[in-house]
């Protein structure tokens, strides 16, 4: 038990699940974290593994006919899951905020850039003055690299390129200074380059206004970029998390070591083939008895499809849920 | 800006010299004559017709109003009103304000309580109160002027005695009631309809997230956020409708016996009033060719992404 420093969010045995007409859907199926202050997590995994559904649930934009069904939500010594609406809308946006994937789509296209920035303010303050929330809704705009902020603020969405949107979009998640930003996918919809860029001003800008990020991503490379720990989701599960670099040079579980074995490395002499996972993810609505990961897994035993696994303890607070770290050499061999 | 105007008044001015072609040779195509009575001869008729041009060349005839039109002159009443100018028939014998009055209140109606009305069903999508007004929207819609009309006149009128069962030059207040609701029903209920449908696809957008994860209020959402973007249709449908609705109701005017335009267009088709009927149906679609560019305007104010001219893209 490691109670020494506080954590700003603590998510115990969280479960979401939908209930669709076909059956209930365990999109997310008991994962527990803590994020400290100031600590950057990416939160990856393949689509439909859970890790947005995880999110929303997080900052109550979960909608129907999806439900947190059992754990619970620590945000800064306060239970986020007894909250009604109006506690949550108080909380939203002031001190957690969340930015999406798609700026395109994420900003409304009558209003301008401004007006927008200022709204995510003025929602939270009454007192607060026009000239005021201009000005801070300026300074933000500069402090995400937009240039002519004045005049940007005068501009409508469609006047703005993908990557100054999601500029925008940052500016206006970080405006009122929130003590965690939950950043969906924040670069998949964007080119290379201009991710490089938004990934900068993520860093940049976390630094500077000291807020803890939760960074959902399938992009292991973004991952190592920015955060500082990592959480591997498969099928609704953590099957391992880590410290950035016990997660990139020494992964445990197999699903973790398949994603990096299936994308192209820098660091690799001549030109090594590229693995990708066989199969695909599991049916959420009829989840196998044993390991999710265990029908695509290339050390799959007899226990791998029998039983859950447990979470082994590898120091440093890396945990892997795999069968592999309880068996014995020996052990190993006579099973297989 | 100013060649764009330039361009959609040109437009218009063709529009409606096409709406003068097609009109003038559907109401020659009718059989009948304004002259003709059970006493009429056939020499009274054929000396009426000299007397009016109406025994030239239906090309020569057409050439005739539109040379007048040009000139400001709509020619005069050949039957309704014996030889008066039917610039003063449409303009200065109140039938026009009355129509105008009751359409613009009716206008009103159906988007002060439509709009409102689609909200609340699409905030509401599912409950029964969605159920309800879908229901409600649907008889709106479904249900005839006339029908809707009658009943209320049988009810409240005739039945009750709480209203009067001629409007006429809608005096009092009373006098509007069931005009109005007869009117605007069923505008309201399609404009709650048009509302409803695209206030549904606006809430599922992702920038209502974004605001939600703002920390919005529902309300503001609705209002601020949602409304604007799903406006658009709900402007489509009203622009020619705003038209069509203070030009009147033939059914209307007939039920309540309000003397407005829109009865007296239809007595003017069936007595064969040609200059009248021309007269009428210019003005209806010099309204609703405004109307339209009042629309595309609005467009613009409503949503910015939309530019009127090439150049402004």
């Amino acid at each position: 038990m490691e109670e020494t420093k506080k954590n700003l969010l603590e998510v115990k045995d969280l479960k979401v699940s939908f209930f669709t007409p076909a059956g209930e859907v365990k999109a997310v199926d008991g994962i527990s974290y803590n994020l400290g202050y100031n600590e950057v997590m990416g939160i990856v995994g393949e689509s439909g593994s859970g890790k947005s559904v995880e999110a929303y649930s997080i900052i109550g934009l979960l909608q129907k006919p999806g439900k947190v069904v059992g754990g619970s939500i620590t945000f800064d010594g306060q239970d986020l899951l007894s909250f009604d609406e109006e506690q949550m809308r108080n909380i939203r946006g002031k001190d957690i905020s969340m930015i999406f994937q798609n700026p395109m789509t994420c900003l409304n296209p009558v209003y301008t850039i401004g007006n927008q920035l200022m709204e995510a303010l003025q929602c939270h303050d009454d007192k607060i003055t026009k000239e005021e929330a201009w000005d801070r809704a300026v300074h933000m705009l500069e402090l995400v690299g937009i240039n002519n902020a004045e005049k940007r603020m005068t501009q409508y969405p469609h006047e703005h390129s993908g990557g100054m949107r999601q500029r925008a979009m940052i500016a206006m998640a970080l405006i009122s200074e929130p003590k965690l930003l939950i950043a969906d996918e924040p670069t998949t919809a964007l080119d290379v380059t201009i991710q490089a860029q938004i990934l900068d001003v993520m860093k940049d800008i976390q630094k500077r206004v000291n807020t803890s990020i939760i960074f959902i991503t399938h992009n292991l490379g973004v991952v190592a970029e920015v955060c500082d720990k990592v959480s591997v989701m498969y099928a609704g599960k953590i099957v391992e998390q880590g410290d950035v670099n016990d997660i990139f040079y020494d992964p445990q579980h197999p699903y973790t070591k398949a994603l990096l074995a299936s994308m192209p490395r820098l660091d690799e002499d001549g030109h090594e083939r590229l693995i990708p996972i066989e199969g695909t993810p599991i049916d959420l609505l009829n989840p196998p008895q044993g390991c999710n990961f265990g029908p695509r897994c290339k050390e799959c035993r007899k226990i791998c499809l029998s039983k859950k696994p447990p979470y082994a303890d590898l120091g440093n607070g890396h945990i892997s849920a795999c069968w592999l770290h309880f068996m014995e050499g020996a052990a190993k061999k006579e099973e297989a | 800006m100013v060649s764009y105007t330039l361009k959609r008044v040109g437009a218009a001015l063709l529009t409606l010299l096409l709406i003068m072609a097609i009109t003038f040779f559907l109401m020659n195509a009718i059989p009948g004559s304004p002259f003709l009575t059970e006493k009429s001869t056939p020499q009274q008729i054929a000396l009426a017709n000299a007397k009016y041009g109406l025994d030239k060349p239906l090309i020569v005839q057409l050439k005739n109003y539109v040379v007048n039109y040009l000139k400001g002159d709509l020619g005069t009443s050949l039957k309704m009103q014996e030889g008066t100018p039917v610039k003063d028939i449409i303009f200065h014998q109140g039938k026009f304000v009355l129509s105008i009055k009751l359409g613009l209140i009716s206008l009103a109606v159906a988007i002060i309580i439509g709009i409102p009305l689609g909200c609340i069903a699409a905030y509401n999508r599912g409950t029964w109160l969605d159920g309800f007004l879908r229901v409600m929207t649907t008889v709106g819609v479904a249900i005839p002027g006339f029908v809707l009309a009658t009943l209320l006149l049988a009810t409240f009128a005739v039945k009750l005695h709480i209203l009067p069962t001629n409007s006429g030059q809608l005096t009092d207040w009373k006098s509007y009631i069931m005009p109005i609701i007869s009117m605007s029903f069923y505008y309201v209920c399609y404009v709650a309809k048009l509302t409803r449908t695209s206030m549904l696809d606006a809430i599922n957008q992702d920038y209502i997230r974004t605001a939600r994860a703002k920390g919005v209020k529902t309300k503001m959402i609705v209002l601020k956020h949602a409304l604007r973007n799903s406006l658009i249709p709900v402007i489509t449908y009203l622009g020619p409708v705003t038209a069509g609705i203070i030009t009147g109701s033939f059914v209307v005017e007939s039920t309540f016996q309000i003397p407005g335009l829109g009865k007296y267009y239809v007595q003017c088709v069936m007595s064969r009033d040609y200059p009248v009927i021309m007269a009428t149906t210019v003005v209806l679609s010099a309204l609703v060719i405004f109307m339209n560019l009042v629309v595309d305007i609005a467009y613009k104010i409503v949503d910015p992404r939309i530019t009127l001219t090439n150049k402004e893209a």
